[in-house]
């Protein structure tokens, strides 16, 4: 038995196992943690990640998923899935395109979606791309501002959405910490962290007044690790920039910085081909990768097991200025 | 990559190491998640202690621990604290939730803060914990705020509180100063009804029994703080109550499958298993668990599954499928302790929405009996509660709710009281007796008059539908209203007629001698059924407030 003894079957098998009664009495012999009796962890955050999305379809006249093409938004697209399975997806997906996404992150969007059937929207804020902005001219908190925030406010605006999912986690960032799952947000798109709704048990408030919406977050208790231990699980396809393989970057000091962008540009030893892979898709100017052979997603979890830093380490924008994601947050940021 | 990489025996090589990797992933999937909720005041080093208990742990990141270290110290309070607002102010000022796991376990801990005025940040933090840890000063013993966190604890119904009596190193590790504040603490968790105490000594800042047993404490024979997180049941694996499936939503993606999509709240479900439809009554049974991985033989709480049923069954949103042997209440009236979490006082005949499952209804707050002093854990007669109050109120609801007692299920047991104006989470409570309104009591408040929709085909449908969920007795028709339908609605009867005319939804009382049409302000469904009951046409016993509900 000691082969399998680590091993956790499928929670369908276990429960045919038991209920057919012809277990064998080698179940005894099982960890505590296989018994029957008991669900993984990662089956009680998907139990509760499916409740929240139900919620909020059952609850909002209009709610639209923001879909990022990262990690996050991959295993939430998953849950929403499940969570109205043999129905289709009863809303549609936002992807909030700022124009410096990886060309790889844009083609996996196009692909994946048409694949599942599902209603894509994508909206970029025109005028200022138009304006050129970028994080070299405007610094890269007002490259944001423009690009991201203002985008998306204008974006759920624009559709009239009154709920928004979003894929953020609390274990990414300090101020994601004290994020409630339903969180309300004014007529101006903006977060209240002082007054926030408090959040008992499984019951969510899902009232708001005219203008006023709320943001969602489905996954608020999973860390990094539960979510790629479920891209594995459920084989979930990702973009392949966060798998290893050898790619140009621009290096300086311990950064990599991708060289997607014509305003990226080294000095003469500076761009090199490297191993490496991305933890988190940004856009690609401020997305810095990291150092990596893991080509597959087990690799990818057991470097994460050994690494010792934070996943948003490698986000130059997060860094800008202490405290900058609560700021951000605040004027209507995910 | 190198060519000799794809030689047979690097090829071999890897497949050895993938599978080493996925035995590892599989151990890793294998662990459950405990959620705790930590209490206490800055001075007690609770953050202290959360930011030891990641370190020690190994399951702090070291850009988080670069960022707290100044002068070659580790500032551990500062490896939890996170907002700007309470880097300014020193304190902890609202529910951060931290993340960490070891090779048994995966933990959520609620931190909420100890202040006074956040009463409803603890509750928050506690009303999903299977653990409270509640922090008490060797130097000082238990205070008010000791006994407000166990207070707390215990009306959200953590079956388990661990007390870390913490700084045992500024008490020289005295056995004595432990065993007298151990003794006072069990004393506190008797009083409290607490089912399951556990006592540790710790030194938060230097280390002692929080993750290692510490040979300073020879005399304290238990298990670290870190050993017993990673030990105690979850709060799930206590609760043995018959089966209650809230349905969130009906799924409906073609003419052969209705499912009921919800979460499981309690018990156990298989196919085959006998349930009645609520509030309709209807048995049936289970015919499929529809779950994307496939269909299953069994679901258990928490999971989030999708029922469908042998018989086409009347079921929506804020239904309940439950076991047929072990049904909930069914109620309009029941006492709750309630936690006011909004700087409007609840005060006597205060109406709210009240969310409960997947049910929201209108609710009002017919008493308040006590307000709940939970630094002296006693009760007295209060007629408002503020801000952070814990008090006894009596509440009746326009709809009957399926429930539970609290104790005996924290999820059919609980509900959230909304404003009306300002769509505030204005409360939160716990249900804590029931008027067993009986299947006779339920008839006698159903609807009776005449309800004339006009060509409003499918409001009439799903009117139909509710009136008969909740018992009434329906008489749908397209004749004219006439002194023979007033004779039917006298009866006891609904009569709800249609017709083609495009006008307001008209109501005819009948209890009086002239019966006269009323037009009714209301389009929606919750509305109209409101608004009967405010014209009387749902019986209120006035009585029912004085009787039956143990005060």
């Amino acid at each position: 038995m000691t082969a399998i003894a680590g091993e956790q079957p499928h929670l369908a098998d276990i429960n045919r196992q038991s209920h057919n009664g012809e277990a064998t009495p080698a179940i005894v012999s099982q960890p505590a943690q296989s018994s029957p009796e008991r669900l993984n962890h990662i089956q009680l955050l998907e139990a509760e990640s499916i409740h929240i999305i139900r919620e909020v379809a059952a609850e909002f006249q209009n709610p639209v998923m923001l879909y990022s093409i990262g990690k996050d938004s991959s295993v939430m697209l998953r849950l929403a899935q499940k969570a109205f399975y043999p129905a289709p997806i009863p809303f549609p997906l936002l992807h909030v395109d700022t124009g410096f996404k990886f060309r790889e992150m844009i083609e996996f969007r196009d692909q994946y979606t048409a694949e599942l059937g599902v209603k894509l929207l994508v909206w970029r804020n025109e005028d200022a791309i138009a304006n050129g902005a970028n994080p070299v001219q405007l610094g890269t908190q007002r490259c944001c501002g423009f690009l991201k925030t203002q985008a998306l406010l204008d974006g759920l605006r624009a559709y009239g959405f009154d709920a928004a999912f979003g894929g953020a986690r609390r274990d990414e960032e300090k101020s994601r910490a004290k994020e409630r799952i339903f969180s309300f947000r004014d007529s101006a798109g903006q977060w209240d962290p002082k007054n926030q709704r408090p959040e008992l048990w499984n019951l969510f408030n899902g009232r708001i007044g005219q203008g006023e919406s709320i943001r969602v977050f489905p996954l608020s208790n999973w860390t990094e690790l539960d979510i790629w231990h479920y891209i594995h699980l459920e084989k979930i396809p990702i973009v392949p920039l966060y798998l290893a393989k050898e790619r140009q970057m621009l290096v300086r000091g311990d950064s990599l910085i991708p060289l997607e962008q014509p305003f990226v540009k080294g000095l003469p030893g500076e761009e090199q081909w490297v191993k490496c892979r991305l933890r988190s898709l940004g856009c690609s100017p401020c997305t810095g990768a990291i150092r990596s052979d893991a080509d597959t997603v087990p690799k990818i979890i057991a470097e994460l097991v050994e690494m010792r830093n934070s996943e948003r380490a490698n986000r130059i924008i997060d860094h800008d200025q202490d405290g900058s994601m609560e700021l951000k947050k605040r004027e209507g940021y995910f | 990559m190198a060519q000799g990489d794809n030689t047979p025996t690097a090829v071999l090589e890897q497949d050895e190491a993938d599978l080493r990797i996925e035995e590892r992933l599989a151990a890793e999937r294998a662990k459950d998640l405990l959620r705790f909720s930590t209490a206490g005041s800055v001075d007690d080093g609770k953050s202290t202690l959360i930011g030891r208990l990641l370190y020690d742990s190994r399951n702090v990141y070291d850009d988080h621990v670069r960022a707290v270290t100044h002068n070659a110290e580790i500032d551990f309070a500062q490896l939890t604290d996170g907002l700007r607002a309470e880097r300014e102010q020193g304190i902890t000022i609202d529910v951060a939730y931290r993340f960490f796991s070891t090779a048994k376990r995966k933990f959520i801990i609620a931190d909420t803060p100890g202040h006074e005025q956040y009463t409803r940040n603890m509750a928050t933090g506690a009303s999903t914990a299977d653990v409270a840890i509640v922090l008490v000063d060797a130097r000082k013993g238990i205070l008010d705020q000791t006994r407000r966190h166990a207070c707390i604890a215990s009306l959200l119904g953590i079956p388990t509180v661990i007390a870390a009596i913490n700084k045992m190193d500024l008490v020289g590790f005295s056995k004595e100063i432990f065993d007298q504040h151990s003794r006072a603490l069990v004393e506190l968790a008797k009083h409290l009804e607490i089912p399951d105490l556990h006592v540790v000594p710790v030194s938060a800042l230097a280390g002692d029994n929080v993750v290692r047993r510490s040979e300073r404490t020879p005399w304290y024979g238990g298990k670290s703080l870190l050993e017993l997180l990673e030990t105690v049941p979850l709060a799930i694996e206590r609760s043995n109550a018959g089966l209650r499936f809230p349905v969130q939503r009906v799924l409906r993606p073609h003419q052969d499958f209705r499912g009921f999509a919800g979460q499981v709240n309690a018990g156990i479900v298989r196919p085959g298993d006998e349930v009645v439809a609520l509030p309709s009554g209807f048995r049936t049974r289970v015919r499929t668990i529809a779950t994307w991985d496939g269909e299953l033989d069994e679901a258990r709480v928490p999971q989030s599954v999708v029922l469908t049923l042998e018989d086409e069954t009347d079921l929506s949103r804020g239904d309940m499928i439950a076991a047929a042997d072990a049904p909930p209440h069914k109620t309009r009236h029941f006492d709750a302790t309630v936690v006011w979490m909004q700087n409007k006082p609840l005060r006597p005949g205060a109406s709210y929405f009240l969310k409960h499952t997947s049910h929201t209804v209108r609710a009002r707050v017919v008493g308040i009996r006590s307000r709940i002093d939970v630094e002296h854990l006693a009760q007295n007669s209060t007629n408002e509660l503020g801000l952070n109050d814990i008090g006894e109120v009596t509440i009746e609801t326009s709809r009957p709710l399926l429930a539970d007692r609290y104790r005996e299920n924290r999820t059919t047991g609980s509900f959230i009281l909304i404003d009306q104006e300002d769509n505030t989470t204005a409360g939160a409570g716990m249900i804590r007796s029931i008027a067993d309104a009986g299947e006779g009591t339920g008839e006698q408040q159903a609807i009776h008059g005449i309800l004339d929709v006009g060509n409003r085909a499918a409001l009439a449908a799903e009117l139909e539908r509710r009136l008969l969920a909740e018992g009434a007795l329906v008489l749908r028709t397209r004749a004219a209203v006439s002194n023979a339908l007033v004779t039917i609605a006298r009866l006891g009867a609904v009569v709800l007629v249609e017709s083609d005319d495009n006008q307001p939804v008209m109501f005819t009382a009948v209890h009086g001698a002239d019966p006269a049409p009323h037009e009714l302000a209301a389009e929606q469904l919750d509305e109209i059924l409101d608004e009967l009951e405010r014209l009387g046409a749902i019986p209120n016993n006035g009585d029912e407030n004085d009787n039956g509900l143990g005060i």
